[in-house]
């Protein structure tokens, strides 16, 4: 497999859940992963005696704070810290909690830390040296496979890696019939360079891994690093863990691991709502049927001069309640200058949509900036009337180059 | 000669007495397809829709000598449904539920390998073909008959590029709706290789999106292969980055699978590529002119 196309997969991870590290390292460790130990605070006080459990049933004399963000790249922003002392990891527990951190993947506007993970230290010194690698679980959408993804090169971002040294990104792929095999974690073994002990546990780790991820339906796990510590344990030191949605019914206990504070509160009302929205940076709101078409819609706009303010799929049903759904949630958003419907009916009559339509207006009231109403379809002609006879301020046409050119006009 | 399905398909419906696989049923028949009967399990020997109702699709097959199934059970159990469809031989498996499990699928495509089987979707709108067989959920009027193939992951994208194609003079040979879900039965290529060995079919829409890289795959083989002239569309330029848009499988992931970067693969394979979906009829018509 090209080293670009492995980075491809592993950013574009489909249909997820996310959940924080020190749920995903819960999940590893009741299939048999190693992990580094660690328990979840709210307070620097819980941070505190967390610490001295962990101290109780670890050993460890240092600990490590980390905030639970739904985000990559908390070490740079500040997120985790080494604390020497319970008195480190009381001061360093308030201030992680509660900041706003900013990582390559929050933006600009970051994410409020509502959580610690007061972890061991595991790079403790001993006999041998420690040593830091990358492994990813997830599906080769080419092949229709599961793919084990590892690096000799942990720790860093894997970006970095297949950039300055792809070759030393590898990937062994699992057969669905049989699973993982035993000579496959044990090339993965040698590939890192392990030997003796350290081989043996790793061999275990991959295979403890795999197994976790087929069981939770997982669409994702990234760890990175895989630890091997100076007594040669084999560890998972931090834990991303994506989970199918679509698997979830299977799973009622991850399913309430969802922690929808770290997820945009707007989507999180839409998919109450069956609407299917993502919130964007542009000028045009935009509310379509179909996945496709939306993108599609949210093309137009830009090719027109505008930028969409948001995806926005209503779905099969387009009815009224559906539609002032939509509206509203729309309107939320302050940037919004127009807002451009587009529904091809299909099975769905367009004139029901257009009724939709006038009813959501009238029940919003206030509706302040011109919406521009694109009905194809099923009775597309009859549609336009209703909107046209409506005497209220929405513009209709029928075809989509049509709507181009209103959605110019009104920026114009 | 048309794709998939025609006027001698013999089709069954799996998840035939529910809610959905009800109202499409009825839609079908409506449009003239040959429905022969359905399956729901525990139901077998009754009669839905004046067609007789079978307990598996094994008895199905055997009693109608039904070739095409299309399958809307509920997502737990749609992998199901599409092994038994495949082990009992139907030729066409079409499945429009959403939400199936990835690694459902994983399963199921591993089934299906080395089997004759060819799986369209899931999560898709199915295939028709103009005044012979309807057998999906899309609107049947829209789609008149001609010389137009259509490959497409999109439900309403696929009927807004029929719409154009007939407003603009042309109409469709076989339309087909492969789905956008990260694992799907067959593939954009593999359609387009359908549709190029099709006699009733003169020009190809090829519509993708945003996320893998289905579309460069087809593009690459239309370059050294293709006979008839394609035109291309791909939604999703202005999403950004990281965020899935809809379907499951529309996010980008790398600089490979931009819209920008599938388009400029697309064009350097010779593929008419046009910006703007309000576009792909007028210049379909423009190309089969020439």
């Amino acid at each position: 497999m090209p080293t670009a196309f492995i980075l491809l997969l592993l950013a574009a991870n489909f249909r997820k859940m996310n959940i924080h590290e020190y749920q995903g390292k819960e999940i590893l460790k009741r299939f048999g992963v190693g992990i580094q130990e660690g328990f979840v605070a709210e307070t620097p006080e819980e941070a505190v005696e967390a610490a001295k459990k962990l101290q109780e049933q670890t050993g460890t004399g240092w600990w490590v704070v980390k905030a639970q963000v739904h985000a990559g790249g908390r070490g740079k922003g500040g997120g985790i810290k080494l604390a020497k002392s319970l008195d480190d990891v009381k001061s360093l527990s308030a201030q992680i909690l509660g900041m706003t951190l900013v990582t390559p993947q929050t933006g600009a506007e970051g994410k409020l830390v509502r959580k610690v993970m007061i972890a061991q230290d595991v790079y403790y010194p001993g006999a041998e040296p420690v040593a830091e690698f990358y492994m990813s679980v997830l599906l080769n959408r080419q092949t229709g496979r599961d793919v084990i993804i590892y690096s000799t090169e942990g720790g860093m971002d894997i970006e970095d890696v297949a950039h300055n040294h792809p070759e030393k990104i590898l990937n062994e792929e699992i057969d669905p019939k049989v699973g993982i095999q035993g000579f496959q974690a044990r090339k993965i073994a040698y590939n890192l360079g392990l030997s003796g002990e350290a081989n043996k546990q790793m061999v275990k780790f991959i295979m403890a891994l795999y197994k976790a991820y087929v069981a939770t339906d997982a669409s994702q796990f990234e760890i990175n690093p895989v630890l091997k510590t100076s007594d040669s344990k084999i560890i998972a030191v931090d834990a991303k863990v994506n989970l199918d949605e679509n698997g979830l019914f299977r799973h009622p206990d991850l399913a309430a691991m969802r922690d929808v504070l770290e997820e945009d509160p707007t989507e999180v009302e839409a998919a109450e709502h069956n609407l299917n929205y993502v919130k964007l940076d542009g000028n045009i709101g935009c509310m379509v049927n179909g996945a496709g078409l939306a993108m599609a819609t949210m093309d137009i706009i830009k090719l027109a001069g505008g930028d969409p303010a948001n995806f926005l799929d209503v779905g099969g049903t387009a009815d009224a309640a559906r539609v002032e759904q939509a509206f509203r949630i729309i309107l939320k958003d302050p940037n919004v200058k127009a807002i451009l419907v587009n529904i091809f009916g299909g099975i769905v009559r367009c004139d029901r949509v257009a009724q939709g339509i006038v009813d959501a207006y009238r029940s919003i009231g206030e509706i302040n900036v011109p919406i521009i109403v694109r009905l194809q379809g099923t009775n597309a002609v009859e549609a336009k009337e209703i909107i046209d006879n409506s005497g209220l301020q929405v513009q209709s046409v029928i075809l989509l180059q049509e709507a181009a050119d209103k959605v110019k006009e009104v920026l114009a | 000669m048309s794709v998939l399905v025609n006027k001698n398909s013999k089709i069954i419906v799996q998840g035939f007495t529910g809610s959905e696989g009800t109202f499409h049923a009825g839609q079908m028949i409506d449009y003239g397809t040959q429905v022969v009967g359905g399956v729901t399990p525990g139901k077998g020997g009754t009669k839905h829709l004046d067609r007789p109702v079978f307990n598996t699709v094994a008895d199905a097959v055997n009693t109608t000598g039904a070739d095409v199934s299309i399958i809307f059970v509920p997502p737990a159990f749609a992998a199901d449904a599409i092994m038994e469809a495949a082990d009992a031989g139907i030729k066409v498996i079409v499945c429009i539920t959403e939400g199936i499990p990835v690694a459902d699928m994983v399963n199921v495509k591993e089934y299906l390998r080395g089997r004759s089987s060819t799986l369209i979707g899931p999560n898709c709108p199915g295939v028709i073909t103009p005044e012979e067989a309807k057998v999906g959920i899309m609107p049947g009027f829209v789609f008149r008959k001609g010389k137009i193939g259509i490959v497409s992951k999109s439900g309403t994208l696929t009927y807004e590029a029929a719409d154009q194609v007939v407003k603009a003079g042309m109409g469709i040979s076989t339309a087909i709706g492969i789905g956008g879900d990260p694992i799907i039965g067959t593939t954009t290529l593999e359609a387009v290789k359908l549709l190029m060995a099709d006699d009733e079919t003169d020009g190809i829409v090829m519509i993708g999106e945003i996320g893998g890289n289905l579309e460069a795959l087809a593009s690459e083989w239309i370059k050294e292969n293709g006979t008839k002239p394609v035109v291309g569309f791909i939604a999703g330029k202005t999403a950004p980055a990281g965020r899935r848009m809809g379907h499951a499988g529309a996010i980008v992931g790398g600089a490979d699978d931009t819209a920008e970067a599938k388009m400029r693969i697309m064009r350097e394979c010779g593929i008419h590529v046009v910006d703007s979906p309000a576009q792909i009829g007028q210049k379909m018509a423009e190309v089969m002119a020439k």
